[in-house]
C-alpha cells in the first residue's frame, strides 16, 4: 500500500463511517445477488453480507473489535426491530389467543427438540462438551442465546455465530421443508421459523406475511423464555 | 416518524428496566416487545378503538423488512471463533443443520396437528390466503 493510501486508511479505519458503509454495501450487494439468482432463498443476503464483510475485515488486518465498534449502530437497531415485532403480534392477538393451547405444545416440543438434538448430535460426533453446550441455546434470539451459553458453560462467541448461522439455515430451508411436510398454514410457518431460526429466519417470513410475522414474534419471545429455563436444567441432568 | 421511533425506543427502555428490576432471564427488547403488544391490544379492546398509528406501523414494517441487515455485525463475529470451527467443524456443522431441521419440523408439525381441527377465522387471514389456498389450511 502506498504511503498516501495508508495515510488515508489509518484515520478512516477507526471511524464508524467506514464500517457502516462497508456493512451496508455488503448487504445491498447481497440483495442484488439474490435478485440476480431469481430471489432464491439459498442466496441469503445476510450470509453473503457476512462473508463479504468478514473478507474485508480479514484482508485489511482489522480486529473484530474495531469492526464491531464501527458497525454497532446497525447492531443497535436490533433492539427497536425486536420491539417492532409487537405490531404484527398485536394485530393478530385474537388468533394467538384462540390457538394458545397449540402454540404452547408446539413451542415446548420444538424447544426441547432443539436443545436436546443440538447437544446430542455434537456429542455423538465426538465434539467437545464446550461446543455441545454452545450448541444448546443456539435456536433462540442472539442476546438470550449468548447469556444462556455463558451460564451453562459454552463459548458465548461461538453461540452467537451459531445462532445467526442456524437462523440463515432455517431461512433457507424452512419454507421448502414445511411445504414438503404438507404444512401450508402461516401460523405453523411463523412459529416454526421463529423457534428454529429466531430473528434471522423470522425476518424472511415476516417480510412475506403478517400472520407469519405475528407467530414468529411470539415464538422468538417464548422460546427465549423457555430455553433460558430448560437449558440449564437439561445441562444439570447431563453432567 | 419521530413519535414512532420514540415509541419503539421507549418500550425497549421499559423492557430493560423491567428486566433489571425483576432479574428476568430474557433480554430487555423481548420484554419490551410483549409490553408494546399488550398496550396495542388493550387499546384495540377499548370502546371506540383507535387504530395502530400509521407512522408506527410503517416504521415497524421497514425495520422488520430489513432485519437481516441488523444481524450482519454480530454474524461477522464468526471470524473470532475460526480456530474452534476448524477443529470441530463436523460436529458443529452437523449439529447446527440437524438440530435446526428437527426443531423446524417438530414445531411445524405439532402446531399443524393440534390446530388443524379448529376453523381459521376469515377476517384475519386476508394476507394468508396465498399459502392457504394451496391446501386445507385449517
Amino acid at each position: 500500500m502506498s504511503t498516501a493510501l495508508q495515510n488515508l486508511w489509518t484515520p478512516l479505519a477507526a471511524t464508524p463511517l467506514l464500517w457502516l458503509v462497508v456493512t451496508l454495501t455488503a448487504y445491498v450487494g447481497g440483495r442484488a445477488l439474490q435478485r440476480a439468482c431469481g430471489g432464491s432463498a439459498l442466496a441469503s443476503p445476510v450470509l453473503i453480507a457476512i462473508f463479504l464483510v468478514a473478507g474485508v475485515v480479514l484482508a485489511t488486518g482489522t480486529s473484530y473489535h474495531t469492526y464491531f465498534s464501527g458497525a454497532q449502530f446497525i447492531n443497535f437497531l436490533l433492539g427497536p426491530a425486536t420491539i417492532a415485532l409487537a405490531i404484527p403480534l398485536a394485530r393478530n392477538a385474537r388468533l394467538v389467543r384462540e390457538n394458545l393451547h397449540s402454540i404452547g405444545l408446539a413451542l415446548l416440543a420444538g424447544s426441547l427438540t432443539s436443545i436436546v438434538s443440538g447437544v446430542a448430535i455434537v456429542w455423538a460426533l465426538g465434539g467437545s462438551r464446550t461446543v455441545a453446550l454452545s450448541m444448546a441455546p443456539k435456536a433462540v434470539t442472539t442476546p438470550i442465546a449468548v447469556a444462556v451459553s455463558q451460564q451453562i458453560g459454552g463459548v458465548p462467541a461461538l453461540t452467537a455465530a451459531l445462532a445467526i448461522l442456524g437462523g440463515i439455515i432455517a431461512a433457507i430451508i424452512g419454507q421448502h421443508m414445511l411445504h414438503g411436510l404438507q404444512i401450508k398454514d402461516w401460523r405453523a410457518h411463523g412459529l416454526a421459523t421463529g423457534l428454529a431460526g429466531s430473528g434471522v429466519a423470522a425476518a424472511q417470513v415476516a417480510a412475506r406475511n403478517e400472520l407469519g410475522a405475528a407467530f414468529a414474534a411470539l415464538a422468538i419471545g417464548l422460546n427465549g423464555l423457555l430455553t433460558a429455563i430448560i437449558a440449564p436444567m437439561i445441562v444439570r441432568l447431563w453432567s | 416518524m419521530i413519535a414512532a421511533l420514540l415509541t419503539l425506543t421507549a418500550c425497549e427502555l421499559v423492557g430493560e428496566v423491567v428486566r433489571e428490576i425483576f432479574a428476568l432471564p430474557v433480554p430487555g427488547p423481548v420484554v419490551g416487545m410483549f409490553f408494546l403488544a399488550a398496550i396495542l391490544v388493550f387499546r384495540k379492546d377499548q370502546p371506540n378503538a383507535p387504530a395502530i398509528p400509521v407512522p408506527l406501523a410503517r416504521a415497524a414494517e421497514t425495520l422488520i423488512d430489513h432485519m437481516g441487515l441488523l444481524f450482519v455485525p454480530a454474524g461477522v463475529g464468526i471470524i473470532a471463533t475460526a480456530s474452534l470451527l476448524r477443529q470441530e467443524w463436523l460436529p458443529i456443522v452437523a449439529g447446527l443443520i440437524g438440530s435446526t431441521v428437527l426443531s423446524l419440523a417438530v414445531t411445524g408439525l405439532v402446531m399443524h396437528w393440534t390446530s388443524r381441527s379448529r376453523s381459521t377465522p376469515q377476517s384475519e387471514l386476508t394476507r394468508a390466503t396465498e399459502l392457504a389456498r394451496g391446501g386445507k389450511a385449517s
